[in-house]
Parts: structure tokens; sequence; C-alpha cells
């Protein structure tokens, strides 16, 4: 795992990120992991409660980035159409606690469900479609989203165009934090949770599975492969994962409306997954702090040209980093021990 | 104190702001200073959010102008002394950014008040956090009606007319024209075009003329012509067009082309004579009706008007990159004047509470671009400044204003 | 019945700029074998410059011509400077290289030229057309010059030299690289070539939709769905799908039930993605194997 927090820069700390050096010391993955755990956790004591918020919402889109690297990483399957997954999953949450009183940690595993549902139903027939077809079709679910939100039938539901207040969930009455600093830990927990729950997927038989449809679809079939299934599978649980941050993200946010859920959500997704890079769990960090803070940046150089500026610093990142900060650590590294064998040699 | 505050001091020239300005300072200087954040005896820190980047970048230029009038005031002294620091963030028109943005404003550089911030769906994003806070959300670009809240939300106050009363206007205007007309409806599909549909449906509810079409746009569409074939075909008699400039003027062209002559309703939000009506074609916008607060700034019937020549100057000499026939450039610094006003009004007391305090406190306060007998008018359980509009007539060059300023609450 | 034909017309006009868009498309799709997210905003601003030309007072026809050689050196540009160096990266980079040129030409155009709309002449006029209220006749000349582009881009890419050899660097660069065609430079003209259409489709469109920094977002959306719903390698399947999509929008804003009035854009592309499901390579579109 990388250490995303020790540095305001978009670039990772080599040393940190997922690494061939584990094999020749073992403990050295898990080392930085329980290092950037500890620091995660004490971060919210050194920072102000603003900077605490932006945090968790930097995790929040981590999550969410990891659900479409679950899918385009892993599965080789394009979506444009996440942003789709997340306002469902905020809506679920926003409804439960606003209509029906449901408690907000009930209401995670709720959106989570909603969204897997949804997702293995829509990856059934985009099964018949690849590449640039699946794109399309999921961009058609992007741009439907809000329009569905809107519809005067299900006003009585969604509260239309005017959206719905959630509050903000209090701390537990014995724990002395924020309310900023509790949304954070349980985000945070909510997050450590998922990622682990995805690394065993991928290293898992069924992730062997699904990383060979990526490689070769056809391949895989022929080896026995179920890959309509898994296919399908691999959608559902991706729209889970983005559907989950997407309940986190209406807790933070305090406030669902259709215009929060529209295809430029789906575009920043995308940005944050190939920032971080494609295929990369830790690169999901480094995605979700690019999403949040890089158009603050551009903006605080010039107001009229922020769009600008967003667009040549995204192209910088390209042209420095093809493959995402992820391949950028691991060719960064693969130089580094070149460079440590040569000059060990006499 | 209040006496010497000159309600009609922005069409005045300039240079009477900083004739004036050392009096008020030097008056209040006997009630205690009592500052809120971001108050010190040189400084007062506000801030805003608007739309710079994303798909509703064409009202970035509001918060620009908004800056360009913070500017003017600061050249000509500041209020009672103080500067304005004007800090203005992009959200892109994303609610959870706003939220981002409006708690760094709030936390982070310590504002005294959110002044102007922009959007309906935004405003409401951070609705919750501002009376939770106490922070003021002063004068919000947005003309939905729940803004006028006092009770439940005595932190947020609106400013524009909103868009359901203007519905009741325009539905007012057709029932008087035609009582039995059959009403077609082009809204966008979103807050504030179903606010003007609400309006308009609530204005006819229980007389004999109905709405036969209500057809809706998304901002994505290229075109509205199926929406417009579609009402002559149901046989309308009588268009609400609540469209915005580029769908306005399609809608009003696209009429002209296929030979429907209906009564014909313009929103405010799209009555611009060079925005929209030249685009349109100016003999196609003949005889179209629509409603007013502000003035403007293409209509020829201003160019010898003080305001308007007011206006002029503060954009040659402030915002000269700025687009002289955009009506969002009268809206910025005409919010933005009001925001100064209720400062000015603050005296030495800049606390938040006396903010609200005086912004529910305003009286027959005119402004250079408002429509001449149009004031705005607050008190503490009226949230809603500017209520009153004046119908006006196009006669194919410039916009005839015909019968009383009418209270839009009223209506 | 009136209606119904009304309808359908206006769908046919409104079509046209969507098909018009749609032969951009398929030009870039056989050019890099992928679609260009910022090519409407590319289009965008070839038109904003036309238009800045006539507002210095050049003639339409020289405004013309200058925004469409203008983006032709302009797309080759873009291709060498931005695209070669990472012609090599993964596909979902170079989209994201997409996306931020997307956002420089849209926000530039907006700094530029702001964001009041602006109108823009067209050679045809706006009178009716053959005694139609429906269509007029700058919406007649458009689906005719739609027409004539489809005729020549066809005749391009099945006759010369040049559009073969095109085909086959997007299609199979490696072979082609082998036979002797310059890749690189194909994938440049190809590049340019788009982009001079797009700047005819986006000079067409604007007298409809008057010309303003966002007046792409839409029409790129259909503009993508028409080609994918024709068939991306089709020319012909793709004008036919922009056409299609147009009529079918239009008809199920007038009569489906309780959905059609809000929902008509998700309609149409629901019905898009439909008809993928039973022909995944488009209506008009050739079916490619996979080899292993």
């Amino acid at each position: 795992m990388s250490a995303p927090h020790d540095d305001a820069a978009v670039l990772p700390q080599p040393q940190a990120a997922a690494q061939p050096s584990a094999i020749t010391r073992p403990n050295g993955r898990q080392l930085s992991i329980a290092a950037v755990i500890a620091l995660a956790v004490v971060l919210p004591w050194i920072t102000e409660s603003f900077v605490t918020f932006q945090l968790t919402q930097v995790m929040i889109y981590a999550l969410a980035i990891l659900g479409l690297n679950l899918l385009t990483g892993f599965n080789g399957q394009f979506s444009l159409g996440h942003s789709a997954f997340y306002g469902i999953g905020a809506y679920t949450t926003a409804i439960l606690m606003h209509s029906f009183g449901v408690p907000y940690f009930w209401t995670l595993p709720a959106a989570g469900a909603v969204c897997f549902v949804v997702g293995f139903l829509f990856g059934f027939p985009a099964l018949r479609l690849q590449g640039l077809y699946l794109a399309l079709a999921t961009f058609t679910l992007a741009i439907a989203m809000p329009q569905i939100l809107k519809f005067h039938g299900l006003e009585w539901l969604t509260g239309g165009v005017q959206g719905i207040v959630v509050e903000q969930p209090d701390p537990p009455a014995l724990v002395p934090v924020s309310a900023d600093q509790w949304l954070y830990y349980f985000t945070l927990l909510v997050l450590l949770l998922m990622f682990a729950a995805a690394a065993n997927l991928i290293a898992s038989r069924t992730g062997r599975a699904i990383k060979a449809i990526r490689y070769n679809p056809v391949a895989a079939a022929a080896i026995g492969i179920d890959t309509a299934l898994y296919r399908a599978l691999t959608f559902g649980v991706s729209a889970l994962y983005t559907g989950v941050a997407g309940a986190l993200g209406a807790l933070a946010a305090q406030f669902v409306a259709p215009d929060s859920f529209t295809i430029f959500l789906s575009i920043s997704l995308l940005v944050g997954l190939v920032i971080g890079g494609v295929g990369s769990i830790p690169g999901c960090l480094i995605g979700g702090l690019f999403v949040l803070f890089v158009p603050n940046i551009a903006e605080s150089f010039s107001r009229g040209l922020a769009g600008v500026i967003y667009g040549v610093i995204l192209l910088l990142v390209i042209f420095v980093m093809p493959s995402g900060a992820a391949g950028f650590a691991r060719l960064a590294m693969a130089q580094l021990s070149r460079f440590r064998r040569q000059s060990r040699k006499p | 104190m209040k006496r010497l505050t000159r309600r009609t001091i922005l069409a005045a020239a300039p240079g009477a702001l900083a004739l004036a300005s050392p009096l008020l300072s030097a008056f209040p200087a006997r009630a205690a200073k009592n500052y809120g954040p971001g108050v010190s005896d040189t400084e007062i820190k506000i801030g805003n959010t608007c739309f710079y980047t994303g798909p509703a970048s064409s009202y970035g230029t509001i918060g620009k102008a908004m800056a360009a009038y913070y500017k003017m005031v600061n050249d000509q002294g500041g209020v009672n002394g103080r500067k304005i620091n004007f800090i203005s963030y992009d959200d892109a028109y994303s609610p959870p950014k706003t939220v981002e943005q409006t708690r760094r404003l709030v936390e982070q550089d310590h504002i005294l008040l959110d002044a102007g911030p922009l959007g309906t769906p935004t405003n409401s994003a951070i609705w919750h956090y501002m009376n939770q806070n106490k922070v003021p959300q002063l004068f919000v670009s947005t003309g939905a009606s729940k803004w006028n809240d006092p009770k439940g939300h005595p932190w947020t106050i609106g400013w524009q007319p909103n868009y359901h009363s203007e519905g009741l206007i325009y539905a007012a205007y057709i029932l008087k024209e035609n009582p039995a007309a059959k009403i077609g409806v082009l809204y966008q599909n979103d807050d504030f075009g179903k606010d003007y549909l609400r309006g308009v449906t609530d204005g006819i509810s229980g007389k004999q003329a109905k709405i036969v079409v209500a057809a809706s746009y998304e901002t994505t569409d290229p075109t509205v012509d199926s929406q417009i074939v579609k009402m002559k075909a149901a046989g309308c008699d009588a268009f609400v067009n609540t469209a915005i400039p580029k769908f306005a003027a399609q809608a009003i062209r696209k009429a002209v082309e296929i030979e429907w002559k209906p009564i014909n309703v313009l929103s405010s939000i799209g009555n611009s004579v060079a925005g929209v009506l030249k685009p349109a074609g100016l003999e196609n916008a003949k005889g179209l009706v629509s409603d007013f607060y502000l003035k403007d700034p293409t209509d020829p019937r201003w160019k010898d008007d003080a305001g308007y020549k007011w206006w002029i100057g503060f954009m040659d000499k402030y915002y000269p990159e700025g687009d002289k026939t955009d009506g969002f450039n009268v809206y910025g610094p005409s919010n933005a004047a009001t925001v100064v006003e209720v400062l000015k009004q603050c005296g030495d007391d800049l606390s938040r509470e006396n903010v609200m305090k005086q912004a529910a406190n305003l009286h027959d306060f005119t402004l250079p671009m408002l429509l001449p007998g149009i004031k705005i008018n607050t008190s503490p359980t009226d949230f809603a400044p500017v209520e009153q509009v004046q119908m006006g007539r196009f006669d194919g060059q410039a916009w005839q204003l015909f019968g009383p300023v009418l209270s839009s609450a009223a209506a | 019945m009136e209606l119904l034909l009304q309808q359908v017309l206006a769908g046919l006009a409104t079509g046209a700029i969507y098909a018009c868009m749609a032969l951009a498309v398929v030009m870039i799709y056989q050019a890099i074998d992928h679609l260009n997210f910022a090519q409407g905003e590319m289009a965008m601003f070839s038109t904003f410059i036309a238009w800045q030309l006539i507002q210095w007072g050049e003639a339409y026809w020289v405004a013309f011509v200058v925004a469409v050689a203008l983006s032709f050196v302009g797309g080759v540009a873009i291709e060498r400077v931005l695209f070669r160096p990472i012609h090599n990266a993964p596909v979902l980079s170079q989209i994201v290289a997409f996306i931020a040129l997307f956002s420089i030409l849209n926000s530039s155009a907006g700094q530029i030229w702001n964001f009041t709309i602006k109108t823009f002449p067209t050679p045809f006029g706006h009178d009716r057309f053959l005694g139609s209220t429906v269509i007029d006749t700058h919406e007649a000349g458009m689906i005719g010059v739609t027409l004539v582009l489809l005729l020549f881009l066809y005749a391009f890419f099945r006759g010369t030299r040049l559009g073969l050899a095109m085909r086959a660097a997007a299609a199979n660069p490696e072979s082609a690289r082998l036979v002797g065609i310059r890749v690189g430079w194909m994938t440049a003209i190809g590049w340019g070539m788009a982009a001079a259409i797009g700047a005819v489709a986006g000079m067409l469109i604007a007298p409809v939709v008057f010309l303003e920094p966002n007046m792409m977002l839409g029409v790129l959306l259909y503009g993508f769905g028409g080609a994918v719903l024709g068939g991306l390698n089709s020319p012909a399947g793709a004008v036919a799908g922009g056409f299609a999509i147009g009529v079918i929008e239009n008809l199920a804003g007038t009569y489906v039930p309780y959905f059609g009035g809000e929902l008509k854009q998700t309609i149409a592309l629901i019905v898009i993605v439909a008809v993928l499901m039973v022909r995944p390579s488009g209506v008009f579109g050739r079916r490619l194997v996979t080899r292993v």
C-alpha cells in the first residue's frame, strides 16, 4: 500500500508501493501498510476539521475508484456509468434515513446490496457489448440517472429536483471525537475492510478467473471459465463498491440531489482511476487525492482559465506517467533495483 | 445613522461614495466594536461559490462581476473604512463540491458571511450547514421560493423574485388576455423550470384555462423544435417560454417558422435583447411579453439612463473583459451592492447576528440597475429582497414597459 | 397523422445535426480505431474561428475555407504534439488525454469568446423548404452537405490509395507498417480530416443551435450514438443512425405516455443500446472476428 497522506504531491512514495521487493523482505509490504494506517489514524488529531472532512472525501472517492477498478482494471470492461451507481448508493442511504428512519450504518449494506443487484442485472445484457459499445451503454446509464431521479413519477421517493437533506451521523455517546472525526474513522474502517476484501478477491481463484477474462476472454472461455457469469458478477461487485462509496458520500455531503451524480462524476472517477493506475489497489488512493485536490489547485492559478489549467495538468501527468502512479512507481522501483545491482558490482 | 446611508448612492456619481464613507465611518465610532469572524479594523472577509468550470460555466461571469464590484468599493475607500476581501471558489455546479468549498470558506478562511452563492441545488446542499453553524448565507443567487423562510432557516436569505411567483404573474397575464387559454409551457427539467411550471399551474387553478402541453428539455438537448411542434399541434394558443437564453431564442424562432402565433410570454431568464431576441430575429420577437426587475443593458431604451451610464462606466473600468451584452454582468454587481449596503448598515457591529439583522432591515433600497420604481425591502418576517417586477412588451426594437409595478408576493 | 409527419420531419432536421457529427466520429474511428471525446469541442472551436473571421469582415466562404483548412492543420498538430508521444500508452490513458483536451478547448473558448449565444450565418438561408414549415432551407442544405460528405468519404476510403492505407494503418498497424505504410502519418492525416469534417459539421450546426462553447455537448453524445448505432466502420450507417436517433427521440417525446416528455433522451439512448444487443456491431457495421 502506498503512502498518500504524508505527501501533498500526487507522486507516490516509491518505497511504499506494492513491490517485487516484498519477495526479499517479506515484511516490507505489511510494514508500509501498517505505517499508512497508523498515519491515517493520527491525521484527524493534527489537522483541522475541514481537512479531516476533505480526507474523508478522498477516501470516499478512492473507494468509488476501487469499484471502477475492479471492473476496468481487473476485468477489462470499460464503464462511464459509475456515477449512476454512486448516485443509487447515495440515494439509498438518503431515502432510508430520511423516509424510514434507518440508522446510518445499516444503510451502507443496503446501498451495497441495491447496487450489486442493479450492477449484476445491468451486467448481463451488457455482456453482449464490447469496448466502445459497452462504453456507450454505460454512458447511457450515466446520462439517464439524473433524469430518472428528477422524474415526476418518483418525486415522492427522491424529492425530485430539490433533493434530500441527510443528517450527519453523531459520534457514539462515549467516543470523544467530533462529528467530522467520527465520519472520518467510520469511512476509514469501511475503506480498510473493503480494500482488504478486494485484495483477497483478486488473489482468490475467482479473482484469477476475472483477470484471465481481462487478458484473453476467448482463451478464458476455452479453459472453462463461465465468462458471462463472472463478468456480470464483477459488474455487480464493482457497482457494490461504488454504491457504498456513494452512501458514504451522502453522509459526508449531508445532501443528495440529481445534479450531484452527472456524467461529470463518472469522468472524474475515470480520471482518478487512470491517474492512480489501472489495476492497482493503492493507486485508488492517489486517484482519490487527484479527484479532490487537483481542481482546487487548478482554480488557485486562475479563475477564468481553471478548465485550461486542469486540462494541462492532466496532460502533463499522462505524459510523465502514461500508466498512472502505480505504473510509474513500478517503473521507478525497477530502475532503482537495477541501479542497486549495478552499484554492488565492484 | 440609517438616515445617512444614501439609498441611491450608486445611482449618483461613484465619487459620492468616497465622500460619504468618511462620514459614515466617523459616525458609528461611538458604538462598541463587535467583530465576527473575518473582520478586523481594516478588512471584512466574505466568501462566495460560483460555477467557473463545468457544464454551467456560462454563469461564472456573475462571480467575476461581483469581484469587480467589490474592487470598485475598495478603490473608493471600502465599507466604513474596511476593505472587502472577497473570496470566491469554483464548485462546478456540483453540490458535494459546494459543501467542500463552503466549509473551506467558513472553517479555513474564516469568512464573515457567504455573499450571493450561486445555484439552487448547490445552495440547497449547504442550507442545513449554514443554519446549523449560524453563518449568514446572504442573498443567494437563485429564484427558488424556499429561501424565504425566516423561521425555519434564519441564516439564509434570498435575493431575486422567485420563479414560482413569476409563474403566477404569467398565468394572471394570460388569464386576462384569454380566460379560456390552452397553454403550452416550455421548461427546463430542473429546479427552476419546475418552479415556473408550478407557478403557472397554481395561477390557473380553478380557472377555465388549461395547461395542454408541459414540455421539458435537458440542457444537453441540441434543439427544442420537437417541443414547439408538439404545442402547435395540440392547439395551444398561449405559450409560456421559461427556457434559458439559447433555447428561448430557438423556441421564438421556431414558433414563427411553423406559423404558430400564440399569446407569447417569455420569462425573465430569457428576455435579453442582445442575448436572445437578436439571435432569434428582432422581427420574430415582436409582440412578446415578459417581466423585468433589472434593466436589460442591451435594451436601447436605457441608453441615456443614469443607472445604465454608471454601469457602463463600472464595466469599462473594473471588468473590461466582461461581456456588456450579458445580463449576468448586471446581476452580479446588483447582488453585491446589496451585500455592501448590509455591511454599511452594520457599522462597527460586524457580528454574524447583526449581519442577519441588517439584511432583514432593508427599506426602500434602490440600485442603479434595478427597474425604476422597484425597491428592495426586507423585514424579520420577509426574507425576499426583490419582490417586484414590471411587465413589458417588445416592439421590435426595445421593451416597452406597461402596467403597474407588480408585487410578486401578492400576485 | 399530421403531427406524426411533422415530428418525423422535425426529427430528420435534428437528425441531420447528429448525422453530420456522426460522420466526423466515423472518420476519427477509421484513423485511430477509437473515439475522440474532444471532437465536439474541436468542432466548436473551429466554428468560433470562422465566426471570428466573419466578425473581422471576411466573406462567409473565405471564413469557411480558412476554418476548414486551419482545422485540418490543427488536427494534424494535435496528433503530432499531444498524442504521438503517448501512442504507446494504454487506451484509457489516451481517453484521459481526450478529456484534458476537452477541458482545455471548452474553457479557453469561454474565456476568449464568452458564453452569450451568437448567430452564425448560413449560405442556404432560413426560408421554407418546398413549402414545408417544419424543415427550412438551411436544414435541407445541411442534409444535402451531409450526403455529399458521405459520398466523398465513401469514395475516399474505397477508391483512393490514401484511404485504403489509412484504414489498414488503423485496423492493423503492424501489418500495415510491414507493407510500407507510414502509419504515424496516416494517423495524423486522419486526425486532420476528422477535424476538418468536424469544422464543416460545426458550421452547419451552429446556425440551428446557436454558437456558444457548450453547443456540442449533446450533439456529440448523439453523434456517437448515431455512429455506434449505424456501425463505426460504415459512414452510410453512421449517417442513417444519426437521422434515426433524431426521429426516435422526437417520437418518444411525443407518443410515449407518462415517461416520454421528461425521459425522451433516456428512451432514445435505451433504444440504441437495445439495438446493439441484437446487432453488437451496429446495424450496418461489419462484425469483426476475434483472433486468439
